[in-house]
């Protein structure tokens, strides 16, 4: 009888064993790496997209979504075979440096400015968002900032240089970095009654928005443009070249742009294509 | 507080409706920290035993060290195994980061130091107990391992929970080597993180009571298992 | 008789020459020197603490002597542990059943699966345990214990088997059963050699006594001579019943 039982054992040690040994194999099976951000994750455009790019070409595609300095990093050390972020001139230095093939534009959302109902900083309405920190910063309002070195992080930066403020200067106890992605730091935003720049699709997807409101928006400086690069296979030559660029191509190709442009959230749009015509420089 | 009732309602929809993303998302971390256990168990139990039984310089050390290894910090450990997997680190070349398998290292080298300490200190006792008898009807070193790993069986799996408790409530290592991928890295602590990052404080919280609820289980196992040990073995 | 069979597989005679084992100052035992030469049941009589038990570990090579030498047919005690038995006073019981903790034995030894099978079952009826062979051994009483240690002892037919005040903690009836099993163990041609503080129990079992008190060896004589009237007047007045220091 222990007899047996032992054996059953060996038997389920054997078993687990082979189960782990093929962890790795089924990972294995035609997939590609995207190094994205937390905001195109957060917005469920690639839960929509992949299964319908899965069925088009049976590529998997695996998304490790973090903020965009860090997505670049990971690109640049060969961890992802494409590279889906939102900071142009990030995107550019990064193809001119030769790590990615070249950058194609896909669609673009933009940025817009909450924070609470009440609005202590009197922004609401306003349609020039360095005048709107401007405004946030002298009334000492909280600002919760991504803080992260990500896309959105980088242009809420580029705002605050237009507005001539310097948040991080000693004394600005009113502006609060999260150092997180953006759900995150608009949690954050939530909890505290702060201001925030978010992406569009982000907070519409949000689901803890709190008393905060869209309080600004439509600055053509708020324009959000997607890029997609493939990593260089010269530099990193275990990237699965072939089929990243299918994916690229699936992206910009006119069934893929139609796609991100039907893309609803609660049904608003969220993307709009910009592989078809050439998008709006800054 | 009416997040939380929100919560509680959504979870028992969530466990109620055998939601298949659900199901795999607990089914993965069940898969990844179960192998991890027992990579570490492999390891560790025969590590301590060892490390119990033999003498040697620097043996004190060694266990200072080991002991301290059981509070590792699993974001550190993350780290480490990230930098070390990554194509540009010295193991790039296997193409483990963003995979379960990268998830099973970095749990298993949190893992192995409480399992192998604990083993550690439970072969030690033991052995105190049972040194003359073996000594007495010339056991061979191999044969005290297995002896006294064998009749410290109850503990050791209490040792063994104890890591796989760990394992599966950690966070910090998992996010950072695997990358929170959707249907192919995501657990269930990586998938709190996101949900609670994307505001569905409710789902979150839904899954943290299956976590929990899964913890407690293992704890309870635990505790029965000692005492049940305790009142058959004496 | 047991005193005339000398079968002892060359382990006999053992010589202790001119034995102490120091702890700190303290000498434990005190130049000890002595000499078996058969199979008769050796019983080593002396107050607590008198070096009993040390000098029993010494003679089975689990502990190293200070100063002096010991050996079983000329060699070491480590060289010759596995043709020994040993029975301590509080008998170490695996976390096993009865049966288990005798076939750990006979694992131990190398001995293959079949042949353990019929040793196991032929030494659980010795020691009267068959009732309660799958009983975990550590739930047994303090009589059970010590059979089943005995038992365990006896499993390799040892030409040699050291007893460590064996009935120390135990009631009379199981005390008995236990004597019982150490007579008919040396029945068996194998040298007893047992450590008690039990004037009776000496009585009962010893065919010669060494009597031991301070690490000292104070006498060594056949028992019938050593009841009869001992030379030694601490002896004496340990026998007599009285307490000594």
């Amino acid at each position: 009888m222990r007899r047996r039982n032992t054996k059953r054992a060996w038997r389920w040690l054997r078993l687990s064993l082979l189960v782990g040994a093929c962890l790795p194999a089924l990972a294995a099976a035609e997939s590609i790496t995207v190094a994205s951000t937390t905001s195109t994750e957060n917005s469920g455009l690639f839960e929509y997209l992949l299964p319908k790019f899965q069925a088009d070409t049976g590529i998997e595609v695996r998304v490790v979504a973090v903020g965009t300095g860090q997505a670049i990093r990971v690109a640049k050390n060969g961890d992802a075979d494409v590279l889906f972020v939102h900071h142009r001139p990030s995107e550019d230095a990064f193809v001119a440096a030769g790590y990615g093939v070249k950058r194609f534009a896909v669609m673009h959302n933009d940025f817009v400015i909450v924070g609470p109902a009440s609005d202590p900083a009197g922004i609401k309405g306003g349609d020039d968002a360095a005048q709107a920190l401007a405004a946030i910063a002298s009334s000492k309002s909280l600002f919760a900032s991504r803080g992260d070195d990500s896309g959105t992080h980088k242009k809420e930066l580029s705002l605050w240089q237009t507005a001539g403020v310097d948040p991080a200067a000693s004394g600005t106890s009113w502006y609060r970095e999260t150092g997180s992605g953006m759900g995150a730091t608009l949690n954050t935003a939530s909890g505290m009654n702060a201001y925030a720049l978010t992406d569009r699709a982000t907070w519409i997807r949000f689901g803890n928005k709190g008393e905060l409101v869209i309080l600004a928006q439509g600055d053509p400086v708020l324009f959000n443009p997607y890029g997609v690069i493939l990593i260089s296979p010269e530099r990193h030559p275990h990237v699965r070249a072939d089929a990243g660029q299918a994916f690229i191509d699936w992206l910009v190709s006119p069934p893929g742009q139609t796609l991100i442009g039907d893309y609803r959230i609660d049904g608003e749009p969220a993307f709009f294509p910009d592989a078809i015509e050439t998008p709006p420089t800054e | 507080m009416n997040d939380f009732s929100n919560a509680l309602s959504t979870a028992f929809a969530l466990v109620t409706s055998l939601d298949r993303d659900l199901f795999e998302i607990v089914g993965l971390s069940l898969e990844i920290s179960l192998t991890a256990v027992l990579v570490a168990t492999i390891i560790g139990l025969p590590a301590g035993a060892a490390l119990a039984l033999s003498r040697f310089p620097g043996r004190r050390p060694l266990i200072i060290v080991l002991n301290a290894l059981m509070g590792l910090p699993p974001v550190v450990v993350g780290l480490v195994i990230y930098l070390l997997l990554s194509r540009s680190g010295p193991l790039g070349s296997y193409g483990l980061l963003f995979t379960p398998t990268a998830m099973v290292i970095a749990q298993s080298v949190l893992v192995t130091p409480i399992i192998a300490a604990l083993a550690r200190q439970t072969v030690a006792d033991l052995h105190e107990e049972y040194d003359e008898h073996l000594r007495a009807i010339g056991s061979g070193p191999l044969q005290r391992m297995a002896t006294l790993l064998w009749d410290g069986r109850f503990r050791l799996l209490t040792a063994i929970l104890a890591g796989f408790g760990r394992a599966i409530a950690e966070v910090g290592a998992v996010l950072i080597v695997g990358g929170n991928i959707l249907h192919s890295t995501r657990v269930m602590t990586t998938t709190i993180a996101l949900e609670t990052s994307k505001g569905n404080l409710a789902i979150a919280l839904g899954l943290g009571l299956i976590l929990v609820t899964l913890a407690v289980s293992v704890n309870a196992a635990a505790m029965l298992l000692g005492e049940t040990a305790h009142r058959r073995y004496g | 008789m047991a005193a005339d069979t000398t079968d002892t597989n060359g382990l006999l005679p053992m010589v202790v020459d001119a034995v102490s084992y120091r702890a700190g100052d303290q000498a434990l035992i005190d130049h000890v020197s002595f000499r078996l030469e058969d199979s008769r049941r050796t019983v080593i009589l002396g107050p607590n603490g008198a070096g009993k038990s040390v000098l029993l570990r010494l003679c089975h090579g689990l502990l190293a002597p200070s100063a002096g030498a010991i050996t079983w047919g000329g060699s070491t005690p480590a060289a010759t542990m596995k043709r020994r038995g040993l029975v301590f006073q509080r008998p170490v019981m695996l976390r096993r059943s009865v049966a288990a903790n005798i076939e750990h034995v006979l694992k131990t030894q190398g001995i293959g699966r079949d042949r353990r099978r019929g040793l196991v079952s032929a030494a659980l009826d010795q020691a009267g345990l068959k009732s309660l062979a799958h009983r975990q051994a550590r739930t047994l009483s303090g009589g059970e214990q010590q059979r089943l240690a005995i038992a365990r002892a006896w499993l390799l037919e040892p030409a040699v088997v050291l007893l460590d005040e064996p009935t120390a903690n135990l009631d009379p009836g199981a005390t008995r059963a236990v004597e019982e099993l150490i007579i008919r163990l040396g029945a068996t041609g194998a040298k007893i050699l047992m450590t008690t503080h039990d004037i009776a129990q000496a009585r009962r079992l010893a065919e010669e006594v060494m009597f031991l008190h301070h690490g000292r060896l104070l006498e060594h004589r056949p028992a019938v001579e050593f009841f009869a009237g001992p030379r030694d007047p601490d002896a004496a007045d340990f026998i007599a019943g009285q307490l000594i220091n």
